[in-house]
């Protein structure tokens, strides 16, 4: 079996800021409330810490995004997946949940460097100045549907599979030198 | 002559020259120079032709309410129509061009249109063009536009780019005079974000031009020291060529930012369009000065008397070197000041009122200015330019006492406040009498979502026209704004000036020949005697009467015009001024660049393209593609000579009788699992789908409360409590959305979670009596009739990848649907191909896809459906269960017009002669309803010819359905004779459904 690969290729930008794409990356969307008993602990078994509201929390490769009140989106390398999943079935069982792998269903994208933060403000109606430390914004970027949040020097930025050409074009038009808003 | 002056020039650098054109001419320009001001220093004073009398118009302002000076700029893919000269700055090798004027400006043909003028009054199009009424549209409107029209629209595609950007503040300040300045630093000094947009370069608006002092310093330096400390402020952001456009609900603001419209071809995008949230605006945005009404008052020349003062002071331009001032305040005696301190001449101040005796009328004439109090213009001299005015007594009715040769006639009747902004959400005005001018109703601001005001009116926009009163009214208002404590404001040295007298026509008792000659509307042309005609022919709303005589529709929107116009408009009504009230003001402020609304959406990033992961594949192969919401689909692949109409036969042709694969990843796909997903799917489709077994398929259909039939597709079981639900592809995201509108606002306590995986796979349907051979060879899984049965699937591998294989078909022909992970469905279909060379295997499109499913009688959504059609007009009865209680749409289809036997049905459809149904054809029925048109009594949904059966094949809705089988029914041609018919059955092919089961 071959690799599986990246939407865009792994596609590369360089302008005021640096646009890569990077993955596939292993993701998991997890539908569980809140409160179901052991979720932190099923949270614990993969090495992840339960996300408080709109935030994500990161452990080495692996993080935990708080999507919904109901949904969390979970992130582990790509071959262990598999794993998780398993893991996750063990630890929840009986308690009602919902995980599914969507490790190919999504694009991400790493838009990095001083100025990156000039990028987002160009498609995202979203208040990046005030973004906390740690928070996962939900939003858009142009016209389509994108989750980001900041992470080291620059962003990382989450949006559907089948518009990973639209976003690399969108962020690199974004990135262009000149157009930097400060 | 209008010339440059040797000295002076607060905003030009004189070591910077630029050149530039204009019609072709090299002209010399300075750095900081706009380019009526470049133009005037070239003695350009001509600048374009009005709208409708092609009459000379030369700059009239020096900003942005300049309604003349419109220029053409550019060239080609560069070319912009309609900037105006007055904000549009100078730069080295910009081409400019006049507009409106042929075959030159200097000699225009439709001049002759002001000969007629006396033959053109206000409403004329109307009143002339309106019979016969067909020649409107065929004759004159044509003519017309041909005629009229000022800038050309671009031929070429925009070589520039644009681009938006988002931003958010607790206060936006719009204008960066000595007001919008000092009400940022009162916002900003209690921490509040604060953004600073001013549409010019420069900061500081008039206060230095009118020569204010500020905490002793003047103005100049003030602005200077302010705007240091403000960039200093972290909490602080500064914009200059950046025009407030609108205001909107919730502190929603447009804001036109001019990155490189002097500098193009730097690279950088031209404009940007920032979209801001701000929770409380300050509207700093400044008065304008009105025209006052004499004859002749446009002919090129005459100007603004604070635009005079402009040229002179910032540009060092001088517009002429006789310049006559007319006013009915004493604010336009700066105007003589600043003209004879430059030294030129100033060989009369004409002041309607009949005493000016306050400080400025007292200086202007120890200066030795005469000052010819109660007298006015009769009326203006020249063509186009002016040579002289004659005087006569304001009282009177324009008998001339005097001539006096000028070059230029400087006038002012009043300064109105630039109440846009406050006024676009809602703010109301009132009528300040003492000042003659409309200004902010504190009491009655535009609201927010909080219900507090929106919008803090600050300094000359809030009617504090003077720059003390300004600065103190800045101050308080951007602390308000800001909800900070009060600001202790920048003092300024008092100015005394005496109260205008409002003057609206001058001289008050001009007969109509003098007022045929009183512009109101300089673009379009309007004159008081059309706005007073228009009170006489009845109408009575300003709103009405703008929309008659094109009064303020032009593309400065009436900044100039409009409260002259209303005047005059009350006056000819004998009504107050408040009481005939104003226009609304609309957004935006000054036109905005479509480029700038754009944004970045144009060429490849227009719109998003979803691709599926094998579309590279497509692009590479011959795919003809057709848009499925934003998808893109192979329609057809095409090879050697073929038309699609033969790609699309070969494919169908090659999988019913070889194999053939279709890109099926769009399909939708949700897991719905939980303890009550069973019960949850029985009501979402009208079939019973807790009942199927795990590893078993089921078609289904979902109706919506009303019983409409909405989506369907293959449900499956996975697991004891998960199912997992097809649905069409441009029904993915919305059936998602249905499932959870139901879950999280009806049946919030059902345990159940859905979760779109519509793109976690890439979906290949192996379709043909060769599929099974195919799949076979890749190896890996027992793909067997007895292991896989129809309407079943197995998850395995198939040439080493993990797959879940389905036997479903919508083809009709023995067939797999192979999901794999989306990174692996290239490989897959790669590997498909590779395997299936010597099996004949052929990619097929949507278009086969469709004509296949025809031809087997199975329905499409939206083609069979169209929102109004139920599952049993589809004999799709046996797809409904009878024993469930409930399901959604149940009810709406019992009701009596959804259970009517006289509903239109499905049949099929086979015409006489072979030939194929016109697409949306109707089906005739005898007479003709009240509106004298046809009775149809069916219509066609699907019309295909069938590769397979060789002729015509047609699916559609009829009354009585197949009760009518064997009929002959005629179907309507547009551009022939009706269609011959007979109903048949809609499974047109392999009606036992042996071929499905291999």
């Amino acid at each position: 079996m071959a690799n599986p690969v990246a939407p865009w290729g792994n596609a590369q930008f360089d302008g005021f800021a640096r646009i890569r794409e990077i993955g596939p990356l292993g993701m998991i969307t997890l539908r569980v409330k809140r409160d179901v008993p052991g979720l932190a602990e099923a949270f614990a078994a993969l090495g992840l810490m339960l996300p408080d509201p709109r935030r994500i929390t990161a452990a080495g490769e692996k993080s935990a995004g708080w999507m919904s009140p109901d949904e969390y989106l979970l992130i582990v390398p790509y071959a262990e997946v598999g794993a998780a999943l398993a893991s996750l079935a063990a630890s929840l069982a009986g308690q009602h949940h919902l995980a599914a792998n969507v490790s190919d269903a999504r694009a991400v994208f790493r838009i990095e460097g001083a100025k990156a933060d000039q990028v987002l403000k160009k498609i995202a109606p979203a208040d990046i100045d005030r973004l906390a430390p740690g928070e996962l914004r939900r939003s858009r970027a142009a016209q389509v549907a994108a989750a980001f949040w900041q992470d080291g020097e620059g962003y990382t930025l989450v949006c559907f599979r089948s518009v990973a050409g639209y976003m690399m074009g969108l962020l690199s038009h974004s990135a262009m030198p000149g157009s930097e808003l400060v | 002559m209008s010339t440059r002056l040797a000295k002076g020039g607060r905003l030009i650098d004189r070591s910077a020259a630029v050149e530039f054109t204009f019609n072709g001419r090299r002209l010399k320009g300075f750095k900081g120079d706009t380019l009526a001001a470049s133009l005037l220093a070239n003695d350009q004073m001509l600048m374009g032709r009005s709208f409708k009398y092609h009459r000379a118009r030369g700059a009239v302002a020096s900003g942005a309410e300049e309604p003349n000076a419109l220029i053409n700029l550019g060239r080609g893919a560069f070319m912009e129509p309609n900037q105006r000269a007055t904000t549009t700055e100078t730069f080295e090798g910009m081409e400019a061009q006049s507009q409106n004027h042929w075959p030159s400006l200097d000699f225009d043909v439709g001049v002759v249109n002001n000969a007629l003028a006396r033959f053109l009054p206000g409403g004329f199009y109307y009143k002339t063009f309106i019979h016969p009424r067909a020649a409107w549209k065929h004759v004159f409107e044509p003519v017309i536009r041909k005629a009229a029209g000022l800038g050309k629209a671009p031929t070429e595609m925009d070589g520039d780019r644009y681009e938006q950007a988002y931003a958010f503040c607790d206060v936006l300040v719009a204008g960066g005079g000595i007001a919008g300045l000092q009400a940022a630093l009162a916002a900003a000094s209690g921490g509040a974000r604060v953004m600073v947009l001013e549409q010019t370069p420069f900061w500081g608006g008039r206060a230095p031009v009118d020569g204010d002092v500020i905490d002793g310093m003047p103005a100049d330096t003030w602005v200077k020291t302010t705007v240091e400390a403000l960039e200093k402020m972290p909490n602080v952001m500064m914009r200059t060529r950046c025009m407030v456009a609108g205001v909107y609900d919730h502190g929603y603001v447009l804001a036109e930012d001019r990155i490189a419209d002097h500098t193009p071809g730097d690279g950088r995008p031209k404009k940007r369009l920032w979209r801001i949230r701000a929770t409380r605006i300050v509207a700093a945005t400044g008065a304008l000065e009105r025209p006052l009404s004499f004859a002749g008052n446009d002919i090129p020349g005459v100007m603004l008397a604070s635009a005079v003062r402009d040229y002179v002071t910032n540009w060092a331009v001088s517009p002429g070197d006789r310049t006559v001032v007319v006013t009915n305040n004493d604010d336009a005696y700066r105007t003589a000041i600043a003209l004879k301190e430059a030294g030129l001449v100033v060989p009369v101040i004409v002041d309607a009122r009949t005493q000016a005796n306050g400080p400025l009328p007292t200086k202007a004439r120890a200066m030795g200015i005469r000052v010819e109090t109660g007298k006015a213009i009769a009326k203006v001299k020249g063509g186009k330019r002016v040579t002289g005015v004659s005087l006569c007594m304001q009282a009177g009715e324009g008998a001339a006492l005097e001539d006096i040769s000028c070059d230029v006639v400087a006038m002012s009747g009043g300064w109105s406040p630039v109440v846009h902004l406050w006024s676009h959400c809602g703010g109301k005005l009132n009528w300040d009498a003492t000042h003659a001018m409309f200004r902010p109703d504190a009491t009655r601001p535009p609201i927010s979502h909080d219900g507090q005001a929106m919008v803090y009116p600050a300094g000359a926009a809030n009617g504090a026209l003077k720059a003390a009163d300004a600065l103190a009214d800045a101050a308080a208002q951007g602390a308000a704004a800001a909800g900070a404590a009060p600001f202790t404001a920048a003092s300024a040295e008092p100015r005394e000036e005496a109260a205008l007298e409002p003057v609206w026509v001058m001289p008050q008792g001009a007969g109509y020949k003098l007022k045929s000659k009183m512009w109101l509307d300089y673009q379009n042309d309007v004159k008081v005697s059309d706005v007073q005609l228009a009170a006489r022919e009845g109408y009575e709303s300003v709103e009405h009467t703008k929309r008659y005589t094109t009064l303020g529709m032009a593309t400065d929107q009436g900044k100039l015009s409009n409260i002259n116009g209303l005047a005059i408009l009350a006056g000819a009504l004998n009504r107050d001024i408040p009481n005939v009230g104003t226009t609304t003001f609309r957004p935006p402020y000054t036109p905005v660049t479509l480029g700038a609304l754009a944004g970045e959406a144009r060429g490849e990033i227009f719109q998003p393209l979803r691709r599926s992961p094998i579309h590279a594949w497509h692009e590479a192969n011959g795919a003809y593609f057709e848009p499925v919401g934003l998808w893109r689909r192979p329609y057809c692949f095409t090879r050697g000579g073929e038309n699609h109409a033969q790609s699309v036969e070969r494919e169908i042709l090659n999988t019913r009788n070889g194999v053939g694969l279709l890109d099926a990843s769009t399909l939708g796909k949700l897991i719905v699992k939980g303890p009550d997903a069973g019960r949850f799917l029985d009501m979402l489709y009208t079939n019973v789908m807790s009942t199927l077994g795990i590893g078993k398929c089921r078609y289904g259909l979902m109706c919506n409360e009303n019983g409409f039939l909405s989506d369907d597709g293959v449900v499956v079981r996975l697991s004891d409590d998960t199912w997992l639900c097809h649905t069409t592809t441009g029904g993915a995201e919305r059936i998602h959305a249905h499932m959870e509108d139901w879950l999280q606002c009806e049946w919030w306590d059902w345990q159940v979670y859905v979760a779109n995986v519509t793109e976690e796979y890439a979906q290949i349907a192996v379709a043909g009596p060769k599929s099974r051979a195919l799949l076979e060879k890749l190896g890996g899984m027992d793909v067997s009739a007895e292991t896989l049965p129809f309407m079943s699937f197995a998850d395995g591998t198939l040439g080493g990848l993990p797959v879940r294989a389905y036997r479903i078909s919508f083809s009709g022909e023995l067939s797999y649907e192979l999901a794999v992970p989306a990174s692996y469905g290239l490989e897959l279909w790669e590997k498909l191909v590779e395997a299936g060379r010597d099996l004949g295997v052929m990619p097929y499109g949507t278009e086969a896809m469709h004509i296949m499913r025809a031809e087997k009688g199975f329905i499409m959504i939206g083609d069979e459906t169209d929102g109004t059609v139920i599952p049993q007009d589809l004999n799709l009865g046996w797809a409904i269960s009878k024993k469930k209680a409930d399901y959604l749409g149940k009810r709406g289809q019992e009701r009596s017009f959804l259970a009517s036997p006289d509903r239109w049905k499905l049949a099929g459809f086979e015409t006489l002669d072979g030939s194929v149904i016109p697409d949306g054809a109707y089906i005739i029925a005898p007479g003709s309803n009240a509106n004298g048109q046809g009775n149809t009594q069916g219509r066609v949904t699907s019309t295909y010819y069938s590769p397979t059966l060789k002729k015509g094949i047609a699916m559609g809705l009829i009354k009585g359905g197949m009760g009518r089988a064997g009929d002959v029914v005629e179907f309507t041609k547009i551009g022939g004779a009706p269609v011959k018919a007979k109903v048949v059955d809609p499974v047109f092919y392999d009606k036992e459904g042996a071929n499905q089961n291999g």
